[in-house]
Formats: structure tokens, sequence, C-alpha cells
């Protein structure tokens, strides 16, 4: 079987194990994994861009606001009902990556971290400031009414978890895709050796733009459908520790592999839930488990089973 | 038929010159050394022509075309190949996919095209069977093999290889030496080299640079009997 069989095989099995999931797993536990998988929606945006591009952003969570709080506040104040809600989310997440791509790439390395981070300060400001139509950190909730895509209630259990598996299943193909093609593996290339992949005649600036771009629009992609299956959308979104998580995620999970994003997310999720049941010194317990795998798994859980031995794992 | 023709080509670093007003014009089809003492401006000459460094004047002209004002990405895509002065290659992806990421543009796409294309190319330079291996795993004399190879995979017009030999051990070098004859008719190559040994066995012609001007252009014969050579670089005169 050719690797690109053998992975589509394997996502494409992950996807019916995770809809199989949704009817055996216990209340508790299927509230958890819809909520992961939404945010391993984020953690493979930031992923595009830095697992396989190679550009570090620490400003990621103005693209995951800018695509809950276009699709929140259309609801809110203008009541838009959800599917065009949608829609503006993911196009204020386009357009936010777009103008903090063309301004950002400007920059490289520390200086990239530096501009993104501010863009993201400059974001989450902006939304306190406006806290007559956000409510700032507090936040707002949206009304069970209106969460609602073909007469489908999103607040109940059930379809938002199907909701939630449909957004994952649609970005982990979208990034499967990618990366197998030839597009993909410019970036790659370009994360590898940037002034290599110049002199072999490829346009740099225009692929980096084009993958904060995808990047950006996925990662709005999981604000909206966070705020929207959730029910609330609040600036603590907005703030640097949401910045942080993707790359805490896409970090364990495995920079630059299709599933790591999904599995770093998990893996943070239930390492904190779990923690937390056994002491309130919970974050102790955590960080020493983040601080031993950085050691011993340093490409993280799946760079770590593939350079092991899935060699073919994308 | 000029490929490749500069005027009043410059570049200067604050107050240092390093290339300074050199007219040159390259035929196609010829293999032509650049040569010089270090620090002659050689490396900085061909990051004009290629566009990796700005011109502070001058122009470029390649294939009847001026190409003073474009993208580096841009000159590659009109039919130069470039090939680094220090290795640089892919360490982390295979040697098959270093090469097909040389020419995937060439082939629009077409992966049956461009991995048939990459297997000829190293086929070509002699490290057909290290295809799957990570490059950074390559010995250097391969890695430098490989470098050529992503070049020539691009079937260019021009090749512009910067010293390419350094390096490679006596017998590779050998290697080399039958590799641009091979490729002689087939390409313009602009070769930067130190090793004279191989400049006499392969180029059609020799530019002589010195201090970013160019000291001397002719054969092999004429460069070696030339005095103003001998004493600037040769050591001899």
């Amino acid at each position: 079987m050719s690797e690109i069989r053998k992975s589509w095989g394997l996502h494409i099995g992950v996807v019916t194990l995770l809809l199989a999931l949704n009817f055996i797993l216990p209340d508790y536990h299927h509230g958890n994994l819809a909520r992961v998988m939404v945010l391993a929606c984020y953690a493979m945006g930031y992923n595009m861009l830095f697992g396989y591009t190679g550009l570090l952003s620490l400003g990621h969570a103005l693209f995951f606001a800018a695509g809950m709080y276009g699709m929140s506040l259309t609801v809110q104040h203008l009541g838009w009902s959800a599917g065009p809600a949608i829609i503006v989310g993911l196009a204020s997440g386009l357009a936010m990556s777009l103008v903090v791509g063309i301004l950002s790439l400007r920059t490289a390395g520390v200086a990239f971290m530096i501009v993104t981070l501010m863009f993201a300060q400059a974001g989450y400001l902006a939304a306190l400031y406006f806290g007559e139509y956000t409510r700032g950190d507090e936040g707002f909730v949206i009304q069970k009414a209106a969460r609602q895509i073909g007469g489908i209630d999103l607040s109940d259990p059930m379809n938002r978890y199907l909701a939630a598996l449909v957004l994952f299943a649609v970005c982990l193909f979208i990034t499967l895709r990618v990366v197998q093609t030839g597009f993909g593996r410019v970036l790659v290339a370009i994360r590898e050796n940037e002034e290599r992949t110049r002199m072999l005649g490829y346009d740099v600036h225009l692929h980096k733009l084009l993958a904060i771009l995808l990047s950006g629009t996925m990662s709005a992609a999981a604000g909206a459908g966070y705020g929207l299956l959730f029910g609330y959308a609040g600036a603590t979104f907005a703030s640097v520790q949401y910045s942080i998580f993707p790359l805490l995620w896409v970090l364990l999970g495995g920079a630059g592999t299709v599933l790591g994003p999904f599995v770093g997310t998990l893996f943070m999720f239930y390492l904190i839930d779990l923690s937390s049941d056994i002491s309130t010194a919970y974050m102790l317990i955590a960080g020493l488990t983040l601080v031993l795998l950085t050691l011993f798994a340093p490409q993280g859980l799946v760079g770590e089973l593939r350079r092991r031995t899935l060699r073919w794992l994308p | 038929m000029m490929l490749l023709s500069t005027r009043g080509l410059s570049r200067h670093f604050g107050g240092l010159k390093a290339v300074e007003n050199v007219d040159f014009d390259l035929p196609e089809g010829q293999v032509r050394a650049l040569i010089g003492p270090n620090g002659a401006g050689k490396t900085t000459y061909v990051g004009l022509l290629s566009g990796r460094i700005p011109a502070s004047a001058g122009s470029v002209t390649f294939d009847g075309q001026s190409i003073t004002h474009l993208p580096a990405h841009q000159r590659i895509r009109a039919g130069m190949a470039y090939t680094f002065q220090i290795t640089s290659i892919y360490g982390r992806l295979s040697v098959q996919e270093n090469v097909a990421l040389a020419l995937r543009w060439r082939t629009g796409g077409n992966e049956a095209a461009t991995t048939k294309r990459a297997s000829d190319a190293l086929e070509r330079v002699g490290i057909a069977e290290r295809a799957n291996q990570l490059a950074g795993d390559l010995s250097y004399g391969h890695q430098r093999l490989l470098e050529i190879a992503m070049g020539i995979s691009q079937q260019p017009r021009l090749l512009i290889l910067d010293e390419p030999t350094q390096g490679l051990a006596d017998s590779e070098i050998v290697d080399f030496i039958s590799l641009i004859h091979g490729l002689a008719g087939e390409m313009t190559i602009l070769l930067i080299e130190h090793n004279i040994h191989v400049v006499m066995q392969t180029a059609d012609a020799i530019t002589v640079l010195n201090g970013g001007e160019i000291l001397a252009e002719g054969t092999p014969g004429e460069i070696r009997e030339n005095a103003a050579v001998q004493a600037a670089y040769l050591g001899t005169g």
C-alpha cells in the first residue's frame, strides 16, 4: 500500500473512531472530547504555520477571537442566524490574517514573534475597549435559540459532538491534503531552509502569506465553532494565554504532523483534568509531566512515533 | 548570442567596493570559469547575477531580457540554477525530495514526471542509490553532488556553480570534471573555482576578478600566460 493511501486510511480511521465514541462515551468524557476536537482545530491551524512553515507566532489568539467575535457579535447584535454568522467569523479571520500577514512578514524570527504578539494584544485590548458590545472579560452567552443550523440544535450534546466532529474532520483532511501537495512541500522546504527554497525558484514570501491565511482562517473556524457549540464568547479567548495554548498543544503532540495537534490537545486536556483529581497542586504534576515529555520526546508524541517506527506519518 | 551580460554592475558594502563596474558577457553554450584570489568579489558577483544580493548600480541582461529588477526566484524560473558555495540542502528531507523540490515547479506538479526527472538527475551525478536516505546523512562530497543534481534537474539555461569542488577528494574531483564535460553541450555553465587544475580541464574561457574588477579575460592558455594574472593571483609574477 502506498504511503498516501496508508495515511488517508489512518486519518479516516481516527475520524471513524471518534464517531463511534459518540455512542459509547459517558457524558462527562463525551462533552470533553467535543471541546478537545474544536480546540484541536485551533491547534491544527497553528500547526500549519508553526509546524509546517516554521513560523512561530505568539499571536494566534487574535485569529481565534476574530472567528469567535465575528460569529457571536453578528448573532448577538445583528440577530443573524448561526450559518451566515459562521461565514462572518471565517471572513473576519481571513481578513485579520491578511492584514497581520502582510505586516508581520516584513519581519522574521524573534521580531516576527514579537510583532504577532503585539497585534494579538492590540486585539485583546480592542475587545476590552469595546466592552459595550463584547462585555469584555466577562463575555456574553449566546442564547440557545441562536445556536441552530438548519433546525439542528447545537446545544444538544449529541448534535454538538457531531458538529465538532464535522469541523474536526474538515480541518484534519484539509491539513492532510495540503501537506501532500506541492504547496505543502514547499512550506516544509521553507521551514527547513528558506534561502535554498528561494534559490530554487519559489516565491517564499507569497507561500508564507498563504500559510498565514490558511492558518489564521482555520483558527478562526475553531473560534467560531467554539463560540457556537459552547454558547459563550469572552475576551479571555483573545488573551495571551490562548496564543500560548496552541503552541503547547502542537509541541506536545508533534509539530509538523497532521495528528499531532489533536493528540497534544487531548493529552494536555486530560493531563490537567486527571492531575486536578489527585491534588490541588495539579499544575505541578502537569508541569513535571511536560518537562519529562520535552526531555524524552522532544519531537512530541506523534513526532516521536514517526521518528521511531512510522516513518510515513504525514 | 550572449546568454548573460552585465553592464556597470556594482555592489558596495559601505565603503567597500566588493564588485565595481563589471562589464561581462557570457555566450550561450560556453563553460566559463570565474577565478580570483579570496575576497576578489566572485561570490558577490554571482549573487548579483542570481538576485541573492541587490546591485548598487548597473544592469543584468539574461537571454535578451533585462532582469536587473527581478527578484531571485523569478530569475531562477527564467532559467538560471544556482548552487551555493556553502552546501545548502534540506538535511532532514530525503535525497529524492531535495531534487524533487528543485524541479517540481517545472513539471507543473506532475509527481510521476517529477520523480522520474529527479531520479535521472541523481543518476547523472552518481548518487541514485542513495535517493531514499536523509540528505543530512550523506557524506560531504555526496552533499555537494546532491546540490549539483538539484541544479541540473532544473535543466537550466545557465548553471552557476560556486566552488563545487571545495572539500572534495581527488577521485571525486575527477568525476566532477567528467560531469562538467558531459553537461557542457546542454547548458551554459559559470563556474567559480579555486582549483586551477579543474579550471584548466573544464573551462572554455576564464574571467579573472581582482578587487571587485575584471583583471583579465581569455582562453585558459592566454590566462596562464598573462603576467598581470600571475602577479595578482598565481603569485608567480
